[in-house]
């Protein structure tokens, strides 16, 4: 076995898990803030980068192009607590779920509505290509442009991590993912805290989108990156955020290794599957998942 | 005034263990049989036949299946696409392998291939619950269709992974005419919701419920928590595999693994919830609005290009329906989350009380 290659794959594998924690992200928030298992993300990862994009192409400067979006996103966020959140609070978690489902719809849609369904390029100005020194000196290839994607990834756990930590918004987002109506009687109010949560998911997934945007081009395929981020989460846990990053880490090296030393044995594809029977597997040994919180059951 | 219990005694057990124990009801239930049996095979044209009831039906037994997974015994499953796939597709091996064998014989040992897989992927159940459970159903999914795409037996190693269903003979008689494929479906998915029904009443229908409504409690009281749960992944893939051979048979014809992708489990998901949870009434309800849904619409928008003369494209079209459809399930799951079926039984009370409301 050529260890060179085995650490390039292996590199490649751990910075694709960065992107797929990226999007797991989102997830977690919103399912820590209000139980709900949104499975609208990939859509708002979509809208969100398609919505940057589109306006970038119509000359806006990248800058307003990003405040803008935020914007968007931050009401869009707004605008799903009012109108599906709200009306449907105390259902069973499965209606939540499957109205989210419906959201995936209804987003894709619109999105495609307004800016159009043609597939467009992002340009980040970070090139993705293997670093020169690198390949250079120890004859490993990575690209340029997944370290700069760990990096982000990085940044928006610390920054997500402070916001959590040490601010006010925050500590009352603790509270209300810890026991809702303990929240509500110590007086947080539980309505603007669920529309923060699902902006600053909202804002995940302009991150998100913009990464994945700039790695595949900004398609309607990027919906089904919400996929790749399923067994991601259940791997992690669906409470925890560290539990994203160590599950993607976990789910992008597997993967790749999988499919380069166990593909050509099966006749290759697996990425589809392996990932969730991995996670299958390991959810038989530890069924809350990695950081999970451990589920205790009474009668 | 026309429809009430009041008079209607029941003088032995039999009676009392009627589905319908209204008079009323069972003669709108027989009404409903006959036109379904007799009158729309004769008035229905090839396109409501081929191309709107007969997948309706199909979507209805699969629903059924979903359902009594998912809405009886509370184990959330995102794989029912992948069953409806091992059903087609052991039905074509089956008819394609062992020749002598009578259709509805292989339509049900393909039910029964879809049984197994189903158990193996209800063991995690034991271990996990909830969205655990429903991500881990996905790896069925995409593990099943990637195992069709890639093993070549499953589809007689043709190039285009596309098989070609036989032509369904039974008893001699040559099941070809949109009306006779219309039937069959109709009779197979009529005498297995007959069955479903019955099943859900019955103990095991109990112990699947005790364990939806609190498996710590069940198991408390002495239900077996490992046979129930693998019996209802069983039984709902067998209904979803014969739904799945139905789907292939009288309704597609050619059928590639790709037809049972991921939205089509969404979509029964959908009609389960839609129609309601736990209801067999409802798997019909909501197969019957989620199938007519995208037709209707398809109507409201050729009517307003022809009223107002709007020439919509077809891509902004299509994702107006994509925007209407989630609107729609959103707006349903708000309005009655409990489904149609409970609007039904709404509508029932209210109709005993007609006219005279007080």
């Amino acid at each position: 076995m050529n260890w060179q290659f085995f650490l390039e794959v292996l590199a490649g594998g751990l910075l694709a898990g960065v992107m797929y924690a990226l999007v797991a992200l989102g997830f977690v928030l919103i399912y820590k803030a209000s139980g709900v298992f949104n499975f609208a993300q990939g859509a708002m990862v979509f809208f969100a980068a398609l919505t940057f994009v589109s306006l970038v192409e119509r000359g806006m400067n990248f800058w307003i192009a990003l405040l803008a979006t935020l914007a968007v996103m931050i009401g869009l966020g707004i605008a799903i607590e009012r109108a599906v959140l709200r009306p449907l609070v105390n259902q069973p978690p499965i209606t939540l779920f499957m109205a989210t489902i419906g959201l995936t719809f209804v987003l894709e849609g619109l999105s495609q509505l307004i800016w159009g369904s043609q597939p467009h390029g992002l340009e980040l100005g970070i090139p993705d290509e293997p670093m020169q020194w690198l390949s250079e000196s120890a004859n490993i290839n990575i690209s340029q442009f997944d370290l700069f994607a760990a990096l982000v990834a990085g940044i928006l756990v610390a920054v997500l991590a402070l916001f959590f930590q040490k601010t006010r918004i925050g500590r009352a987002l603790r509270a209300v993912a810890d026991d809702h109506q303990a929240a509500l009687a110590v007086g947080i109010p539980l309505r603007q805290i669920w529309a923060i949560v699902w902006a600053v998911a909202g804002f995940v997934a302009l991150v998100a989108g913009l990464m994945w945007g700039a790695r595949n081009g900004v398609q309607y395929a990027l919906t089904f990156i919400a996929l790749k981020a399923l067994p991601v989460l259940i791997l992690g846990g669906f409470e925890s955020v560290a539990g994203a990053i160590v599950g993607g880490l976990i789910i992008g090296a597997s993967e790749k290794l999988a499919e380069v030393y166990l593909g050509p044995f099966v006749g290759g594809g697996l990425e589809s599957w392996f990932p969730y029977v991995l996670a299958l597997l390991f959810l038989l040994v530890r069924p809350e998942g990695l950081f999970g919180e451990k589920h205790i059951d009474r009668v | 005034m026309l429809y009430r219990e009041a008079g209607q005694f029941k003088a032995t057990y039999v009676e009392d263990q009627q589905i319908f124990p209204i008079r009323q009801d069972r003669i709108a239930f027989a009404i409903l049989l006959a036109v379904a049996f007799l009158v729309v095979p004769l008035v229905g044209n090839q396109y409501w036949l081929s191309a709107i009831l007969t997948p309706f039906l199909v979507a209805s037994l699969a629903t059924i299946g979903l359902n009594i997974l998912t809405g009886y015994a509370g184990q959330l499953s995102l794989g029912t696409a992948a069953f409806m796939a091992v059903g087609a597709f052991m039905a074509y091996n089956f008819e394609l392998r062992m020749p002598w064998m009578p259709i509805l014989g292989s339509f049900a040992l393909a039910g029964l291939c879809a049984a197994a897989v189903g158990m193996v992927f209800g063991l995690p159940s034991l271990r996990i619950k909830g969205f655990y459970l429903a991500v881990a159903t996905l790896a069925c999914q995409f593990f099943v269709l990637w195992a069709l795409q890639r093993i070549g037996w499953f589809t007689n190693y043709s190039t285009s992974g596309v098989i070609t269903a036989q032509k369904i003979v039974i008893l001699g008689y040559a099941v070809v005419t949109p009306a006779s494929k219309y039937l069959l479906t109709l009779s197979v998915v009529a005498v297995m919701a007959l069955l479903a029904k019955n099943l859900m009443r019955s103990q095991t229908g109990r112990a699947f419920m005790a364990v939806r409504d609190m498996d710590v409690a069940a198991e408390v009281i002495g239900i077996r928590m490992m046979r129930t749960k693998l019996l209802a992944f069983a039984i709902s893939s067998f209904y979803c595999g014969v739904a799945g051979a139905l789907y292939a048979f009288c309704y597609l014809g050619t059928v590639e693994p790709e037809a049972f992708n991921l939205d089509i489990s969404f979509r029964i998901l959908f009609m389960v919830i839609v129609g309601g949870v736990g209801s067999i009434l409802g798997s019909f309800l909501g197969a019957g609005f989620i199938t007519l849904l995208p037709i209707f619409l398809n109507l409201v928008s050729g009517w307003i290009r022809h009223t107002f003369g709007v020439e919509l494209d077809h891509a902004m079209l299509s994702n107006l329906e994509l925007i209407i459809f989630g609107g729609l399930i959103i707006f349903f799951l708000i309005v009655e989350p409990l489904g149609l079926a409970r609007l039904w039984q709404i509508g029932k009370e209210k109709l005993r009380l007609w006219p005279f409301p007080h």
